[in-house]
């Protein structure tokens, strides 16, 4: 149990009756790293995370988050780490500002340092302007920035996002990586997936899912030597043909 | 205990930002307490009338004068023939037909017996009796000012032997419906609104993701459950209160009792109310399915809870039911504290059966709940 | 038409595919009818009587033997005084207490007159209205009786005849009722929730984009649960026939005909609900807060509205749950045929074409 790896996972595997959704994997994740958990719709990408981050109980194998087993923990796991969901859920019907208090007092911040990261949150945001509104009444680049910073809000060991950037134009996109990698700067563990394989470049070690078993696992560098490929677009290209 | 504030602090801020949904949880329960309370009688009145008169003297329309003095019946219709009356039955123009036959005058003067042909629409059971009885009422009456009119008493009759009866009415004298109806529908309208709110709260979140987002979060089960509920249990004691100053107001509907007993017991109801909307909310998928589960118990609840129906009269296999329907209990307690001045004691029996069932409906939805699945 | 067809197949797969919605269709009817067919009733059956006796001869005990062989009541206990007769009813069992006055027997013999007093817990009006009716007729029976001898000069009597419902049977009344009212919230929360549903999750505008006319999208939608609710009625028809023995002495075809107008027109007020709702939850809520107990009290299905004060009475107009109540009842107590429930088949329709019109104009002014 080396103290650098926040995430330690040994054959994994998750089953729904008979289908196999995450095929006894493999896998552990460095204090710090910007870990991309890459792989096609479908390949178990989200089920797979779903168990690391306590809400879904594995079939079996082992894993251990930010030192807390995932079958026998997982309250204390859900202590150490953030989410951001693929729905970047926020309450639509309540204000930016009303969204990290609930946030931040549900992970027992106090008052004051509620108060502290709002404001950081916010002027960091350029939110100004919009602190007050309702988020549903904010375009979906917003709510995703807001998300992000709202799941950072009790400074997690690990940030877990799921498919974040979905929807998204090119530009916020590249804002947001920004933001990652100033979360990374931090000591901030960041365990992203995605579908969008040009992400992959900005990672520092990348695994690739494909039907539930993880078929590579490398940085993208060594990755594009392996498969002999310029693009990690062409690395899953591939993998994926088998 | 903190962020059972957190979550409280934005239940009400959502609720009260639902500009759809306030008016159908506050204005709507309360217009239709005022105006619904006032259908609710079984009072049988404006009985439309219809008669044959085949002796057309002054003492068959003297008779008929009789029905239409009472304030019970309503229209009273001349029909020729018995062919017509019926017709005009099958069409809902009347509801009882007197048919009075030819001779009638001459043979009561003959100290005959007459026989009088009442034909009553029957299909409400109920109401046909007590149509009967106001027929039979008015024709007695009728009987005996005929006796001092026409007869002569002679020393040999015997006077019969009388049982007089003499019927009271206590708690409400004048038989007022509303009394009855509305301390009931108020609980009705009480229900429907906390077991809809509270059965759809945790699906909404499951559809729309924040569910997932909670789950992640330290935030322990009972917290999160009991921050949930309390808005809910406001609203319903805060319905509860504007409906019974409406009662009072409006309706004049006597509060004999304490009135602490009634919130007392009240807090609890509710409790399991919601208990009942968060079990149901744990195990449906979608909004839709959760609001058809409650959907099919209010139904249930609401005609099996005795207040339209006595539960008395109900089989026993449905009786051992209903001691399981909270709204039975509900509307027990209120009548016989609001209307009759019951103590603790004597609802104490409800009270610890509800007391109960509160324990077991919020365990089990505590217990259904999982933040890992 | 093809691309109605393909949408009024989209229509029956989002259904068919939702099982416990599904079951909860279908089963929580039956269930339903079955339940209210047995339990609710007016008819009072072993209420809880008490007995104030301040004689204790051999009338009164005869009367009390009576009282106690009745079906109707239950001799629960025996009051001491007066003082005791609140305490009694604040327990909540007993409804009724009969007080006989002193020296009961003696006062028949003398004065040929003896008096009880029915004291009934009127908080339920009803029931202490029947209670009274009903200990009165015992009485009046016995009282028939002593007199049996004694020469009455003559009598006036009531022949009477119950017509339709010659047993006064409650079930004849409420099981009408009961199909209405199931038929009616199911068809109106069915619908009122299908369309804001793809409002809230978006797909309803690809709706609005598509070639379909408003009109044929609102057919579209209805026209499963069209299907469903006939099923439903079906089945609710037959069990009130075979298990309850309600007669149809009208035409089963004319009873088929005025269901599926009275189906059609429930789906069409579900349609226009949800057109006023922007979101499922105030669709839901306005199906069964708005609708459930309006319906219940003023479709004339528990409470006659001939007694209901005028307002009311003319509210009761605007439910199409009355109209229909009138006429299954007609139809299938009293055997009318067509020329008797014209009036109230004509006044469904129109109801029906306005509720989908309205529906039509709104759903149309959200395209512009």
């Amino acid at each position: 149990m080396s103290i650098n790896k926040v995430i330690q996972v040994e054959d994994l595997t998750k089953m729904f009756g008979d289908f196999t959704a995450v095929n006894s994997i493999t896998f552990d994740v460095e204090k710090g790293e910007i870990f991309g958990f890459l792989g096609a719709n479908g390949a178990g990408k989200t089920t797979a995370m779903k168990m690391l981050i306590g809400i879904l109980s594995p079939t079996a194998g082992e894993a251990t988050v930010a030192g807390f087993d995932v079958f026998t923990n997982a309250e204390d796991i859900k202590k150490n780490i953030g989410y951001m969901s693929q729905k970047f859920a926020l309450y639509d019907d309540l204000t930016v500002k009303e969204n990290i208090t609930f946030f931040g007092g549900i992970y027992g911040l106090s008052k004051s340092k509620i108060k502290e990261k709002s404001n950081t949150l916010i002027e960091d945001l350029g939110l100004e302007k919009v602190a007050n509104q309702l988020v549903g009444a904010l375009p979906l680049g917003w709510k995703q920035k807001i998300s992000f910073s709202v799941a950072l809000l009790h400074d997690p060991k690990i940030v877990f996002l799921d498919e974040p950037t979905g929807g998204v134009d090119p530009i916020t996109r590249r804002q947001f990586w920004e933001m990652i990698y100033k979360a990374a700067n931090h000591g901030t563990t960041v365990f992203v997936t995605t579908h969008y394989m040009d992400e992959a470049e900005y990672c520092d070690r990348v695994s690739i899912m494909v039907n539930g078993k993880i078929e590579a696992l490398d940085t993208p560098k060594k990755l594009k030597e392996q498969f002999n490929a310029a693009t990690m677009n062409d690395v899953f290209l591939k993998l994926a043909r088998g | 205990m903190k962020i059972i504030l957190y979550i409280i602090q934005k239940e009400f801020k959502q609720i009260f930002r639902n500009k759809g949904m306030l008016p159908i949880i506050f204005v709507l329960p309360l217009i239709q307490l005022i105006i619904l309370s006032n259908a609710a009688t079984f009072e049988v009145k404006n009985i439309k009338f219809g008669f044959i008169d085949n002796d057309r003297t002054s003492t068959s329309r003297a008779l008929v004068q009789k029905f239409n003095a009472s304030t019970y019946f309503d229209v009273s219709t001349d029909f020729p023939s018995e062919v017509l009356a019926s017709s005009a039955m099958l069409k809902r123009e009347v509801d009882v037909i007197l048919e009075i036959p030819h001779y009638l005058e001459r043979d009561l003067q003959k100290e005959k017996h007459i026989n009088l042909g009442v034909t009553i629409n029957a299909i409400d059971g109920a109401a046909a009796g007590v149509e009967n009885v106001y027929v039979t009422q008015i024709i007695q009456n009728f009987s005996k000012h005929l006796k001092v009119d026409l007869l002569q008493p002679s020393d040999k009759q015997v006077q019969p032997i009388n049982i007089e009866t003499i019927p009271l009415f206590w708690y409400n004298e004048t038989l007022n419906y509303k009394t009855f109806m509305v301390p009931g529908i108020l609980v009705l309208l009480v229900t429907m609104i906390t077991l809809f709110l509270s059965g759809m709260n945790i699906v909404r979140e499951k559809e729309i993701g924040t569910l997932e987002q909670i789950n992640v979060t330290p935030i322990k089960k009972n917290q999160f459950i009991i921050g949930k509920l309390f808005p809910f249990w406001v609203l319903g004691m805060t319905l509860l209160t504007i409906g019974l100053i409406i009662a009072k107001l409006i309706f004049d509907v006597p509060m004999v009792g304490s009135l602490l007993l009634m919130y007392l017991y009240t807090s609890i109801y509710i409790l399991v109310v919601l208990g009942i909307g968060l079990f149901i909310s744990n195990f449906t998928e979608t909004q839709q399915q959760a609001m058809f589960i409650a959907w099919f118990f209010i139904v249930i609840f609401i005609l099996m809870s005795g207040l339209f129906t006595p539960i008395e009269s109900m089989p026993k296999w449905a009786q051992v039911i209903t001691e399981f329907n909270p709204i039975k209990y509900f509307v027990e307690v209120m009548r016989m504290v609001m209307l009759k001045g019951s103590g603790f004691i004597d609802i104490f029996p409800q009270l610890i059966k509800t007391l109960l069932y509160a324990f077991i409906m919020n365990g089990l939805a505590v217990w259904s709940y999982k933040k890992t699945n | 038409m093809k691309r109605f067809i393909g949408f009024i197949k989209k229509e029956f797969y989002h259904i068919f595919r939702d099982r416990r919605s599904l079951f909860i269709l279908f089963g929580m009817p039956i269930a339903q009818i079955l339940l209210f067919g047995f339990a609710i009733t007016n008819e009072i059956n072993n209420v809880d009587i008490a007995i104030l006796d301040h004689s204790k001869d051999a009338t009164t005990k005869e009367i009390i033997n009576r009282i106690a062989a009745s079906k109707y009541f239950s001799i629960k206990q025996m009051v001491t005084h007066e003082a005791n007769i609140a305490s009694v009813f604040q327990k909540g069992h007993v409804k009724a207490v009969l007080n006989f006055e002193k020296d009961f027997s003696k006062n028949l013999i003398k004065d040929h007159k003896a008096t009880v007093q029915i004291i009934a817990d009127a908080t339920d009006p009803n029931t202490a209205n029947t209670i009274s009716n009903y200990v009165n007729a015992i009485l009046q029976q016995y009282q028939k009786e002593l007199n049996k001898d004694i020469t009455i000069v003559y009598q006036i009597v009531p022949e009477t005849r119950m017509v339709y419902n010659p047993e006064l049977k409650s079930v004849y009344m409420f099981v009408p009722g009961v199909m209405t009212i199931i038929l009616m919230l199911v068809s109106a929360m069915m619908t009122s929730i299908s369309i804001t549903r793809e409002k809230e999750l978006g797909t309803m505008e690809i709706l609005l984009v598509s070639p379909l006319k408003p009109f044929q999208v609102i057919i579209g939608k209805v026209f499963p649960y069209i299907f469903l609710s006939i099923i439903n009625a079906v089945v609710i028809v037959m069990l009130s026939i075979f298990i309850f023995n309600m007669p149809v002495q009208g035409s089963l075809f004319l009873l088929a005909l005025e269901s599926v107008l009275f189906i059609i027109s429930a789906l069409a007020l579900g349609i226009l609900i949800s057109t006023i709702s922007a979101t499922q939850q105030t669709a839901m809520m306005i199906s069964l807060m708005g609708l459930m107990l309006p319906v219940i009290l003023l479709s004339g299905f528990i409470f006659p509205i001939s007694s209901m004060p005028l307002p009311l009475q003319v509210i009761s107009n605007i439910i199409p749950a009355k109209w229909f109540i009138i006429i299954i009842k007609g139809i299938m107590l009293k055997g009318v045929g067509l020329q008797f429930v014209w009036k109230e088949t004509l006044i469904l329709l129109g109801m029906t074409v306005f509720f989908i019109a309205l529906s039509v104009k709104k759903y149309k002014i959200r395209l512009e």
